[in-house]
């Protein structure tokens, strides 16, 4: 009896360790970027880092603006959605609703091997595919924000198709039959029933591979150019936040350094704000069934 | 004048014999009711009525069943035949949208785009359904904020949105207060004049009340079939009278 009660406190402590773990991770990461980007920012001067466009951290004086590369990781973000989303919530609507299930048995690995791939392999692929075809087809070096877009729409796919395909599965199949009750499709029935039903939980996969996208380095630096500018059309080059810390982080040194973690820390509040709006959208659909 | 002629109609499930040669005609504006105990049958024939049997895997129906002398399961659109079939269900089950968007689904799903053209049949229907004085003002509210008994008149008014000739009713109070039970049957009693209405209910009261013939099915038989008086008094079959005073089921 005795000896249960020390396993159990024993045990207690054990998985209170390993939850601790990963919240110290959090806190370390939170401080370590904090203590270093922050009076980075404020020696170079908030607004000029955020709002400058002007990035030459190996000048004499130095310039450290990045608001070029906000928007580069932005307008990426945003061409993978205009990508990712349409193909992920139709390909989730097929999967879910429309597959047979001989098909689905082959689907749905498949999706899920995408997510396995390394961003690395991504990064080739669109470098040695993408690339040369935006070449030929649209001109410019092919190195773009349509080749980044292009890739990083295909990255994003398995995160929305599988946080999309178990909100639709969610759904009560009390209002398919209901609308087809009215004489409705298939299609119908599904397209403005089920999957307006299941729009909180269609949201929140957008909203994790919105996470993923931005976030996303390896693959973006071999294919998007990294010029730092605001690019004026879909086969300019662009260079993200990711893409200019593993551009530079390894030749440099003192300000330029703490520079790049203070990019780090921009990247860093933007995926805490996904990840609150996230959490935003979790407790909605919890409030509304 | 019969609505529906079923002949010599027998359903499987798999290998599970759930329907067995059932031979029945039912009338044009009269309140048919099925009853039995669980499992005998009754929703499996009344969801053969507007296919919603199609829905679930290895459902397999031989014989006749003919809606106004067309057969169902023969050349008839499925979509076709479900608008003039309307079906309400066991559990109320209004979509997760405003009140007006659940009774305009229909609509809009058989084409009709106008706003004001839909606005009318949202009011009509809901007066038809006898609650257009509980709802009007919250025509833009969600149908789920709604009582149980209110979910389930909005459902019958969204199926008589689209203007069905039939109403299948499955277990439709079974979920409901007594009050809501009693304003759903008064409604049937109203609507009976324009459309036929085919209920399946474990409420022998309810039968009674309510329909004009009762047919009683059992083990996928169906034992006996009559105008709803007869039955209750004087059952020609011995199983029926069992089943009616509550000596099984």
């Amino acid at each position: 009896m005795r000896l249960g009660k020390i396993r159990e406190t024993a045990m207690q402590g054990v998985f209170f360790l390993t939850a601790i773990t990963s919240i110290a991770a959090v806190v370390i990461i939170c401080i370590f970027l904090f203590c270093n980007g922050i009076p980075a920012m404020a020696k170079i001067g908030f607004s000029e880092f955020l709002g400058g466009q002007k990035w030459s951290p190996t000048n004499v004086p130095p310039s450290f603006g990045i608001f070029d590369m906000i928007i580069g990781s932005i307008y990426v973000t945003a061409g993978a959605l205009v990508i990712g989303v349409p193909v992920g919530i139709l390909t989730a609507v097929f999967l879910a609703r429309f597959c047979p299930a001989s098909l689905y048995k082959v689907l749905k690995p498949a999706t899920e091997l995408l997510a396995g791939i390394p961003s690395i392999v991504y990064g080739f692929f669109g470098l040695m595919v993408i690339v040369p075809l935006i070449r030929q087809y649209f001109g410019g070096n092919g190195s773009s924000l349509l080749a980044a877009s292009i890739v990083l729409g295909i990255m994003i796919l398995p995160t929305i198709i599988g946080v999309s395909e178990s909100a639709i599965r969610a759904v009560p199949e009390s209002y398919y039959e209901g609308a087809l009750a009215l004489g409705a499709t298939k299609e119908r029935s599904v397209f403005k029933t089920i999957l307006p039903a299941s729009k909180s939980g269609v949201l929140a996969g957008v909203v994790l591979g919105i996470g993923r996208a931005i976030g996303e380095t390896m693959a973006v630096v071999l294919i998007a150019g990294n010029q730092v500018q605001i690019p004026k059309s879909i086969t300019d080059g662009v260079r993200t936040l990711t893409a200019n810390i593993v551009l530079e982080m390894g030749y440099s040194t003192g300000l330029h350094r703490e520079a790049l973690i203070a990019t780090g820390v921009v990247l860093f509040v933007f995926i805490l704000l996904i990840t609150l709006s996230m959490q935003a959208i979790k407790s909605r659909s919890e409030n509304h069934g | 004048m019969d609505k529906f002629q079923i002949q010599s109609m027998n359903l499987h499930y798999g290998k599970f014999h759930a329907l067995k040669n059932i031979n029945l005609n039912m009338q044009k504006n009269k309140i048919t009711a099925f009853i039995g105990p669980s499992g005998c049958g009754k929703s499996t024939l009344l969801k053969s009525l507007n296919r919603m049997n199609d829905l679930v895997e290895g459902c397999k129906i031989t014989g006749s069943l003919k809606l106004d002398g067309e057969d169902i399961y023969g050349n008839m659109d499925v979509n076709v035949l479900r608008k003039r079939v309307g079906m309400v269900f066991q559990k109320a089950n209004p979509f997760p949208m405003s009140v007006y968007d659940n009774i305009a689904f229909g609509p809009r799903t058989h084409g009709v785009k106008n706003k004001k053209q839909l606005d009318e049949i949202v009011e009509q229907t809901l007066k038809d359904a006898a609650i257009w004085d509980e709802l009007k003002d919250r025509l833009k509210k969600s149908a789920l904020g709604l009582s149980g008994g209110q979910q389930q008149r909005l459902c019958i008014a969204r199926a008589l949105a689209v203007k069905p000739e039939v109403l299948l009713m499955d277990e439709a109070t079974s979920a409901l207060d007594p009050i809501s039970t009693g304003k759903i049957e008064e409604l049937c009693m109203k609507l009976k004049n324009e459309y036929t209405i085919i209920m399946v209910t474990h409420n022998m009261q309810q039968a009674l009340r309510v329909s004009d013939y009762t047919a009683f099915f059992l083990l996928g038989e169906m034992i006996e079939y009559n105008d709803t008086d007869t039955i209750f008094s004087s059952p020609k079959e011995q199983k029926t009278e069992e089943y009616i005073t509550g000596r099984f089921g």
